[in-house]
């Protein structure tokens, strides 16, 4: 049913592209300082060029919502970005020499590393450096090496034994001209998916470290926070949970699905049952 | 059988032990001398040097290492710096009501799942089962504490059915436990749900495919009695492994869904060490969890080659 399977995929990437045009938005434009604290405007309701009203302390929520998309595109990109830069290389050498003491001790390592949830590593990361972006964005990412080195290992095998691989290697190459000429281009699209589904993962983990207080600081707006800083209030101004929770999840499920529908774009072969 | 179960258990038993040597290595990169902060910034030479031979810290790291790590292995996690109460009590406690907790959530998403995973399976061309899955994408993109606040929202706040937070423990009032706990563990069992309703559709119409059902079919078996006979078990397989992984998932989801209800398990226990700057306690809460998730991975590993024997080959 690839017709299905597109339909995701334009839709995942519409609320993708809906997160990153707000975060790039929010540099130039937000209907006021999300960051303003005036009584005057405490749990201000909606409308009067407050399109979704203000928080406790008179800051404009749709302000906050648009620079929160700018905090978590970019914990998202950091966090990916150190799994992807350590997990790519070591699942790659581990999936070119399976049998070595090497791919053991990586593959041991990663199980280890498995271990330790990102929740942990920022709270431990938090405890030892004092908590903000930064530990967290380090946690997710270390906590998501493992998902790209098994992944990396796995498709790294298959390109192992292709006729391709092992024509280079009858000619001669080294492993790391291989690695880079043949492994890289054709294990990128699995790595791609990988990105997508991670980047959803460290959205989620960003709100909860942030709502446990473990995440972005104050005054920098942050989804998380809201919702944190907004349960106590949530016998009375309720709408203030509300916004927050909408933009996480929708933009948990633009991610999931772009990254289930790039896999079925990119390599027909991985197609799940699903999609049968 | 057990070869294999005395090998993984190596495996395991080394594991934690690494684990224990970094949660001890990385701690001990925190800035600040426990004694000194104890006592504050007017405290004498003589008293800080006093207290930190009481805590043992002028003692080798590797010396300190042994002595709590082989305190670990009877169940001994020291005594707090900070309040200076023995720590090992404190986590037996908390632990009870987080396994409770991650329990019930397992459940919930278990009863769920099941049903409907192989529901949307069978009914996979129908648009009941396409309505399951998209349900279930949604419910993916759903963090656990957010599914709770919500369900504050709708049990706590609109219906005042149910208490938006608080512990009563068990054996004060069975009742009000029991009310207390139905909101967190459906915060952390829809969502888990969602995830495995995925994993057990896809699982179940794998098998629904396979030749053994087809023949049971054949047999004479209703398409739902060959499932029953012949698939759950076969799919079972990959779902307990997803099973696993989502156990270790809802032991850190509770540490959060703790903070929504406010419950006093083992998360806000890590928690307030932090915050308090309790460095042995949030040492020994992080290795019971690590433990725990090594644990679990280790029960599942087994559990695997126990319904699937030819892994074992």
């Amino acid at each position: 049913m690839r017709g299905r399977a597109n339909a995701g995929l334009v839709a995942g990437g519409a609320l993708v592209g809906l997160v990153v045009l707000t975060a790039v938005a929010s540099f130039f434009w937000t209907p006021h300082d999300p960051t303003l604290v005036d009584a005057a405007r405490k749990l201000r309701e909606p409308g009067g060029g407050y399109l979704l009203g203000a928080d406790k302390f008179g800051r404009d929520t749709f302000s906050q919502l648009m620079v929160g998309a700018r905090t978590t595109l970019y914990v998202g990109v950091v966090a990916v970005g150190i799994a992807a830069a350590l997990g790519v290389p070591l699942g790659v050498i581990a999936g070119m020499t399976p049998r070595g003491w090497l791919s053991e001790l990586i593959m041991r390592v990663n199980d280890l590393v498995f271990a330790f949830p990102a929740l942990l590593l920022a709270v431990m990361l938090g405890a030892v450096y004092g908590a903000g972006t930064l530990t967290a964005m380090i946690a997710i990412g270390v906590a998501t090496v493992p998902a790209f080195a098994r992944v990396a290992r796995a498709a790294t095998l298959q390109v192992m034994v292709t006729d391709y691989v092992l024509a280079a290697r009858a000619a001669g190459r080294r492993r790391p001209a291989i690695a880079v000429r043949h492994v890289l281009p054709n294990i990128g699209s699995m790595l791609i998916v990988q990105a997508s589904v991670s980047f959803a993962i460290a959205i989620l983990a960003e709100a909860a470290l942030s709502f446990l207080g473990f995440g972005t600081r104050p005054p920098t707006p942050s989804w998380g926070r809201m919702l944190q800083e907004s349960q106590e209030l949530l016998f009375s101004t309720p709408r203030l949970a509300l916004w927050p929770g909408l933009a996480i999840a929708l933009a948990v499920l633009g991610f999931n699905l772009l990254g289930d529908g790039l896999r079925d774009h990119l390599d027909p072969k991985l197609r799940r049952v699903e999609e049968r | 059988m057990t070869f294999y179960l005395l090998k993984r258990l190596a495996v395991l038993l080394a594991g934690i032990a690494v684990a224990a040597v970094v949660v001890f290595a990385f701690m001990s990169l925190l800035p600040g001398d426990p004694a000194e902060i104890a006592l504050g910034v007017n405290a004498t030479p003589e008293a800080v040097a006093a207290l930190r031979e009481q805590f043992g810290t002028d003692r080798p790291p590797v010396v300190q290492f042994l002595d709590w790590s082989g305190g670990l292995l009877q169940g001994d996690f020291g005594t707090s710096y900070v309040t200076s109460s023995p720590i090992g009590p404190q986590i037996g406690d908390r632990l009870g009501v987080t396994a409770v907790l991650v329990l019930g959530g397992m459940a919930v998403a278990l009863v769920l799942a099941v049903p409907l995973g192989t529901f949307a399976a069978v009914h996979h061309r129908d648009p009941l089962g396409a309505v399951i899955s998209a349900a279930s994408q949604v419910g993916i993109a759903v963090p656990a504490f957010l599914a709770g606040i919500l369900l504050v929202y709708v049990f706590a706040v609109q219906a005042q059915a149910l208490p938006s937070g608080g512990y009563v423990p068990f054996a004060e009032d069975p009742g009000e436990w029991l009310r207390g706990l139905l909101l967190p563990w459906a915060s952390l069992g829809l969502v888990q749900g969602a995830v495995l309703t995925r994993y057990v559709r896809s699982a179940v119409l794998d098998v629904m495919r396979e030749d053994y059902l087809r023949t049971a079919r054949a047999k004479g078996r209703g398409s739902t009695g060959a499932l029953w006979r012949h698939g759950l078990r076969n799919a079972s397989v990959p779902v307990v492994t997803v099973l696993g992984l989502q156990l270790a998932t809802l032991l850190i989801g509770a540490v959060v869904v703790e903070r929504v209800f406010v419950i006093p398990g083992l998360g806000d226990l890590l928690l307030n060490g932090v915050a308090g700057r309790d460095l042995l306690l949030v040492q020994g809460v992080v290795m019971v969890l690590v433990a725990a998730v090594l644990l679990i991975n280790f029960v599942v590993d087994v559990a695997y080659h126990l319904l699937d024997p030819r892994l074992l080959r």
